[in-house]
């Protein structure tokens, strides 16, 4: 009969017991589970611009994005969008400074520049739909709202966060919840410019060539 | 498991003044010699669909680094190592996707004989 | 005021009325039971508030036994359709209700049975494998259940009001739209299976960050049980897959709802995008049902064998490797679709690679028991049918892997033959060997272990009669999801002797739920011996079996008493090795160092399931377009989420003298 512990692992001398991963707080824990959400809208908007660059010649007889798009919209926005990314590090850095103030005030700079280009973008929405090219007149039209207005979508519920946030920090100043959050806050809105960059590339800028 | 505490928070969150703003003056300037080389066909068409999509790659790189900070956490950089990952996926999806669509497509009747048959109707 | 809702949505043939009434009064009668046994604030505080994984994954279990029932009715139903219908006469089933049933059957076992079984098992285990107290994020742990829950009660009430989608359990466009299905069907599938996606997704998230953040001290990754990389490599699957499934379910969603042409026939729409989509995500999806079950087998075969596993990095590297190659294959579900040849072969290729990895871990297991000690267990019982079963079915997946051979057999019986093998007895097979396995961890008694036998031979019988006949059906050119064929095919018989299978089939799952019961009733018969731990004024017995350990368990689950005490393990155990109670009870390792600390646990949140509840409405209310109550539900998710992210996460502590208390109380003989 086998004496089945002798089939065994040897034990290892130099195993070093400490904690696998040190990083074992709530904070680390947290910012790589938000992390890997982002992942997972990366993979979302990723799924959205194949199926956009699939179908942007469907035009049906419709407007074509060369007829349709306007670039100096796009650039607006895209600036916009940019600076509120600026604007969003500098509240991070007012927050480690611990200088409620200042958060507040970039979160604002931030939220008015963020508002800004969710109105920029809905002007130009129904601009197109006034114009009779609506999300129900083509392939490549449908694409192209879903796309960019999942887009604004994302953006609109950054400036609800935003919001919610301006109340939090205002209330409570800045304590391991709130900066915890603002760090996550960070993360989603970099990220929103991140996927803006490659919107205005392959939609905007490559739509036009 | 210990909690960390404000200060020791901080000092794991990696932003600073100085690469929020290098990220900013250079992505300012990728981004408007993308739109100015588009609005001015300063270019034949194949070269400037290649030019703006590497400016996009370049500054997709910078905004990782410089705003979310990719590859600066601590060890064992498991962030870093997700997004690698994703990245790998997504590429995947995309050029299998793209290479299966263009295929079937393709092999789909010719536009002119559609229309052709359409107008028979 | 009801959107499309009309007292017609309510009236159904008397074979669904029937199920309808049926499943309402054994509903209402368990509501009464409880509200009679004033039963409500234990169940309140105990249950549905709970943040503890232990009870979320009791609770996954409870919830897919409900909808195992479901399924399994919908599959008797089609069997007997099948057995019946054949010449002149038309069966029992309208031609639409069989499409309804079909789509159900599938859609029901894949979402509700068996990722709730995938995620009922890595609740209750993960945990305890890792020596770690909780899941990483156990508020969105309980999350996820509500909304799978949710899900699962819109699968119910589409039984009961309405009608469900004809177009199969992945609603292939463009059938699947507006112009082909105006019906709420299709509606109704859309948000079951969109709200339980998101509950999976969040849950990849947390289990994933559990796995890499909190083992315990010393358990490095090649230190971890295989169960835990399976559910790791899992994990990630979720985490890349699911977003292409709620980005394509979201084109689909406004293509319905606000006339857009991503997958229509007309408007410049491409179907073949959506089915392109929809596998992308399908065959991840597959594998990440199958991996956990295969580390189950990984758990069960080297205790039941005394030998440890064999090839512990190559199990691993299969793994991994698995995980990557589940995203280069997905063409294979549409080999028929009109790809060129290059685009067929690159897949085809793939596709035949991937069953190279499988086969190592096969090869594997069998090596374990080969000079070894096997004990014929019934968890032991279920892996021998799935070596056996399992290997066959995959190779005919090899063969489905030439794209020449699938042109004959694509959407034949010969194609549900095989992935029926897959699922049954690779997947269910699995969980049912977990189950059995696990059952005295978290009760402190038996499973009767002659009824588990009798159940096995009615399923692995069953399995074979159900399915053996639909491989030669698919040669004979019998296609899916028929409700009628002539008399000159031939098929009749070869149907009637599937018939028979599914009702033995039926029969192991009856023996199955009476044996849950029966066990529950016997338990003091069924005892563990073993169930609490003896701590002697020193540390800790070294003797093996001084805790909740009946089996020789080699991992830390065993490692506590059964059923566990809410924090898992007094100490936080420290390893070195893997098989680390094994080295225990030889003496090479001090689990247990230090001594007692403060604990602190979450405390209880009735918000997850509020959350779970307004899913629930929004989801009924787009299905039927009414308005107000979409927007009124939406609101109420939107203010719950802000209110649980704006308040402070609290804790409650259990101080070292109440844990050292508790602990006592185990050893003398009292549950805690």
């Amino acid at each position: 009969m086998t004496d089945p512990f002798l089939v065994h692992h040897t034990a290892d001398p130099t195993a070093d017991t400490s904690l696998p991963d040190p990083h074992q707080d709530t904070f680390s824990k947290t910012v790589l589970g938000f992390w890997c959400y982002l992942m997972t809208d990366c993979l979302l908007f990723a799924t959205l611009f194949i199926t956009y660059a699939v179908l942007h010649n469907n035009t049906f007889g419709g407007p074509s994005s060369k007829e349709l798009f306007d670039l100096s919209t796009a650039f607006l926005e895209t600036m916009i969008l940019l600076a509120s990314s600026v604007t969003c590090g500098f509240a991070l850095i007012a927050a480690v400074k611990g200088n409620n103030r200042n958060i507040l005030f970039w979160l604002a700079i931030t939220f008015l520049l963020g508002l800004s280009f969710i109105i920029l973008e809905i002007d130009e929405f129904r601009h197109f739909v006034s114009e009779g090219h609506s999300w129900t007149t083509s392939a490549f039209l449908s694409a192209f709202f879903t796309l960019v207005g999942t887009h604004g979508l994302h953006v609109t519920f950054g400036l609800l966060w935003m919001g919610v946030m301006f109340a939090q920090v205002y209330w409570q100043g800045v304590t391991i919840d709130t900066f915890r959050r603002l760090v996550l806050f960070s993360l989603f809105w970099h990220f929103l410019d991140l996927i803006w960059i490659f919107i205005f590339t392959f939609v905007y800028l490559l739509g036009v060539i | 498991m210990s909690e960390l505490s404000l200060k020791q928070m901080k000092k794991e969150w990696h932003g600073n003044l100085h690469s929020y703003l290098i990220g900013f003056i250079i992505s300012l300037i990728l981004t408007t010699s993308a739109f100015a080389l588009v609005i001015t066909k300063a270019l034949p068409d194949q070269t400037l669909i290649g030019i703006i999509v590497f400016l996009a790659l370049v500054q997709a790189i910078l905004q990782l680094f410089f705003f979310l900070h990719v590859g600066q956490e601590a060890d064992p950089k498991w962030e870093t190592l997700i997004f690698c990952l994703m990245i790998v996926i997504l590429l995947i999806i995309a050029i299998g996707s793209l290479w299966i669509m263009y295929d079937l497509n393709e092999r789909m009747m010719d536009k002119n004989m559609t229309e052709m048959m359409m107008e028979h109707d | 005021m009801f959107g499309n809702l009309t007292l017609e949505s309510f009236q159904h043939d008397m074979m669904q009325d029937m199920a309808v009434y049926g499943g309402l009064s054994t509903g209402l009668l368990v509501l009464l039971l409880i509200t009679y046994f004033k039963k409500w604030p234990y169940l309140w505080k105990e249950w549905i508030t709970t943040v503890d994984h232990k009870k979320i994954g009791v609770m996954y279990i409870a919830v897919v036994l409900i909808m195992f029932l479901k399924g399994v009715a919908d599959a008797l139903m089609m069997r007997m359709q099948q057995a019946v219908s054949v010449g002149d006469s038309q069966g029992m089933l309208s031609a639409t209700h069989f499409q309804e049933v079909f789509s159900a059957h599938g859609t029901t076992m894949i979402f509700f049975v068996a990722m709730g079984f995938m995620f009922g098992i890595m609740n209750l285990i993960i945990p305890l494998q890792i020596g770690a107290r909780d899941v990483a994020f156990p508020f969105l742990n309980a999350l996820s259940f509500w909304l799978f829950t949710a899900g699962a009660m819109l699968t119910l009430l589409s039984l009961a009001i309405g009608h469900f989608s004809v177009s199969g359990w992945l609603a292939y466009a463009p059938l699947s739209g507006l112009e082909y299905s105006p019906n709420e069907g299709v509606d109704y599938w859309i948000w079951m299976v969109q709200i339980s996606g998101v509950g999976t997704t969040l849950s990849g998230v947390n289990f994933l960050v559990t796995i890499l953040k909190m083992r315990c001290p010393g358990m490095t990754l090649m230190k971890m049980p295989i169960f835990v990389w399976s559910a790791l490599c899992s994990m990630v699957l979720v985490i890349m897959a699911f977003p292409i499934l709620t980005a394509t379910l979201l084109m689909l969603t406004v293509d319905r709802y606000l006339g857009m042409h991503f997958f229509t026939a007309g408007g410049g729409g491409n179907p073949m995008m959506y089915v392109n989509l929809i596998w992308a995500w399908g065959h991840p999806e597959v594998y990440i049902l199958i991996m956990p079950a295969f580390g189950i087998f990984s758990e069960v075969v080297p205790t039941f064998s005394e030998k440890r596993l064999f090839g512990y990095v190559s199990m691993v590297w299969a793994l991994i490797v698995i995980t990557i190659l589940s995203f280069i294959v997905w063409l294979h579900h549409f080999f028929t679709m009109g790809a060129s040849a290059n685009v067929n072969a690159f897949f085809g290729v793939m596709t035949i690679l991937i069953a190279v990895p499988t086969g190592v871990k096969i090869f594997n297991w069998l090596f374990t028991k080969f000079r070894g000690r096997v004990h014929f267990t019934s968890p032991m019982l279920w892996f021998f049918s799935f070596v056996l079963n399992f290997t066959i079915g995959g190779m005919t997946g090899v063969l489905l892997s030439a794209p020449p051979v699938d042109y004959q057999v694509h959407n034949s019986l010969f194609l549900i033959a095989h992935f029926h093998g897959m699922v049954i007895t690779g997947v269910l097979f699995g969980f049912f060997a977990g189950f059995t396995y696990w059952f005295p961890k978290f009760t402190g008694f038996f499973l009767d272990e002659k009824l588990n036998r009798h159940a096995f031979w009615c399923w692995t019988i069953g399995y074979l009669l159900a399915f053996m006949p639909l491989y030669m059906l698919g040669f004979m050119g019998a296609t899916r999801r028929l409700d009628h064929y002539e008399a000159s095919t031939g098929w009749h018989p070869l149907f009637v002797m599937a018939a028979i299978g599914a009702f033995i089939i039926v029969a192991g799952a009856t023996i199955q739920f009476i044996g849950l019961f029966w066990s529950i009733y016997n338990r003091k018969k069924n005892m563990d011996p073993t169930k609490s731990l003896f701590s002697n004024s020193s540390g800790l017995n070294l003797k093996t079996g001084s805790m909740g350990d009946p089996w020789n368990g080699r991992s830390l689950e065993w490692a506590t008493h059964s059923p566990p005490p809410i924090y898992n393990f007094a100490i936080i155990p420290t390893v070195d090795q893997t098989d680390p109670l094994w080295a225990y009870k030889r003496g090479q390792l001090k689990l247990f160092q230090g001594g007692y600390e403060d604990i602190h646990l979450p405390i209880n949140t009735p918000v997850a399931m509020y959350i779970g509840l307004a899913s629930l409405v929004f989801g009924f209310a787009m299905t039927w377009q009414i308005h107000w109550l979409a927007i009124i539900s939406f609101i109420a998710i939107l203010f719950l989420t802000i209110y649980r992210l704006s308040c402070k996460n609290e804790h409650e502590t259990i101080s070292a003298a109440e844990v050292a208390k508790i602990e006592k109380s185990y050893s003398q003989g009292n549950a805690a």
